[in-house]
């Protein structure tokens, strides 16, 4: 974990004067179910990319191409909403490691 | 051009808000407070000021108009008393912490159960720990003074605190009593122009107001709002010479009234400073050198200034209009003798008082002053934890 500043050097009043800064704070590290993609059965249909809460499904040409697991936090929306004769996306429980590595710099 | 009037506490709040002309209100009636946002209403129907007024819903919508308000900045103001007190404290405790220079008038009564509505500090007093300055006020004089004031203390670069302006419900907010005022162009230019540090709606700066602070950040944010109150302490006092220079009537934490070679006092907040002030006298000309520790400051307390003063005396009776059940007596008790354990924190007791309104007179205090000089005689102290007016 890197260093994080005194209480001197912390914005008052607890303001973010950067825009867009919850890229930064890694929400992974709060799963416990992962999601896992499984290509070949996947048909891009993007359920999954338009429920997801947290912009977490990633999409490259118009296909479905995983997941951004530094901000997914396991809901499992995801998996539920896939369609069932797909059945693209599978609920694994997340390996303490796996979650350790998730942490960004500040995350409990 | 200064004018000396005729005015009830609750109208010295409006001409002081009048003067400021602040930018957003928040209104909420509330017994007896509302007489003082129903004349600032006024002047907004009248064109006095352009404030924009907010009517709310209740006082949690007040305080969160206000956080909002502050938040986009603007200079905001609202009032309120007791239970609506209560009722804002959720959203209090945030202003605070965001560290929103919002400035409230708090008419003082007693709060629920049984209903009351007369004065007692139960409401301040409950809201003490909620990171808000609390200035208290002993006549309409001072509400007019200190109300202007807390603009200056709260939007401090060093402090960026909301203050509350405290004064007794009814004793000062419906008792008219002559009182100066600075008129506009001089109030203006004593509170100056406001000039926040951000605004939500400044779209080519955003910000995030509010975020999440977990057990990385929470605690470095309290330890800020610490320093913002004890830098308060020096722009409390630099503010009230400042305003004594302009007024001649300056203003520290403490008053000291006959306390140079006094042997007794009592120590107080609000209106019951005056009455004691009259007890004082006459217990002078009976013989007891009694003079009154009259605290301006709740929040912060002026801890070392009145355990020097207390040090000097012989025996100190400290009156709070509130009580902390289960530790008997009232906050400025202990917090008082807390700073002047050692060095004559053996000689203070304690008076709860005036609980729902109930009175207290001159002979009342002067029966206290009679009690002091016993102690300071020599006679035991006694019970410390006492009652002031309650029927046995």
């Amino acid at each position: 974990m890197s260093k994080l500043p005194g209480w001197r050097d912390v914005p008052l009043g607890g303001i973010i004067f950067e825009a867009g800064n919850s890229d930064q704070y890694h929400t992974g590290s709060w799963r416990a179910y992962r999601p896992v993609h499984v290509p070949e059965r996947c048909v891009s249909c993007l359920r999954c990319w338009v429920l997801c809460p947290d912009s977490a499904v990633l999409v490259e040409d118009g296909e479905m191409a995983g997941f951004d697991y530094d901000h997914c936090k396991g809901c499992g929306l995801c998996a539920r909403e896939c369609p069932p004769k797909c059945h693209a996306i599978e609920m694994v429980l997340d390996r303490d490691e796996e979650a350790e590595a998730a942490k960004g710099p500040g995350d409990e | 051009m200064s004018e000396r009037l005729a005015l009830t506490g609750n109208d010295a709040g409006a001409e002081a808000l009048k003067d400021v002309n602040p930018d957003v209100a928040a209104v909420f009636p509330i017994t007896p407070q509302t007489e003082l946002m129903h004349r600032f209403c006024s002047f907004v129907h009248d064109g006095v000021v352009d404030t924009e007024l907010i009517c709310v819903e209740s006082e949690h919508s007040a305080q969160s108009a206000c956080f909002g308000s502050a938040a986009a900045g603007a200079r905001t103001v609202t009032a309120t008393s007791s239970q609506g007190l209560l009722l804002m404290a959720e959203i209090c405790a945030i202003t605070a912490s965001t560290r929103l220079p919002v400035v409230m008038p708090v008419v003082n009564r007693a709060i629920s159960a049984p209903i009351n509505i007369h004065c007692d500090h139960s409401d301040s007093m409950f809201c003490r720990d909620s990171g808000w300055i609390q200035i208290y006020c002993e006549n309409v004089q001072e509400v007019y003074d200190n109300t202007l004031q807390a603009f200056r203390i709260a939007e401090h670069p060093d402090v960026l605190l909301p203050v509350m302006v405290c004064l007794d419900g009814f004793i000062i907010s419906h008792t008219m009593e002559a009182a100066e005022t600075m008129g506009r162009p001089a109030a203006q230019e004593f509170v100056g122009e406001y000039r926040p540090r951000f605004s939500l709606l400044d779209t080519a700066r955003p910000i995030t107001i509010g975020p999440l602070h977990l057990t990385d950040f929470y605690f470095e944010v309290k330890r800020q709002q610490i320093e913002a109150m004890d830098n308060a302490r020096r722009v409390i006092a630099e503010v009230g010479r400042e305003y004594g220079e302009l007024t001649g009537r300056g203003y520290g934490h403490v008053e000291e009234y006959r306390l140079d070679d006094a042997d007794v006092a009592i120590l107080a907040l609000g209106s019951t400073c005056g009455t004691a002030k009259v007890a004082a006298d006459t217990m002078r000309r009976r013989g007891v050198k009694a003079g009154v520790i009259k605290l301006r400051t709740f929040r912060p307390l002026p801890g070392e200034e009145l355990a020097a003063i207390i040090a000097r005396l012989g025996a100190v009776a400290v009156l709070d209009r509130s009580v902390s059940f289960g530790l008997r007596g009232g906050p400025l008790f202990h917090e008082a003798r807390s700073f002047a354990a050692g060095d004559g924190g053996g000689r203070m007791v304690s008076y709860v008082y005036g609980l729902g309104g109930r009175d207290i007179h001159v002979r009342d205090l002067e029966g206290i002053f009679a009690e002091l000089a016993r102690i300071q005689g020599g006679g035991a102290v006694g019970e410390v934890f006492r009652y002031c007016g309650l029927r046995e």
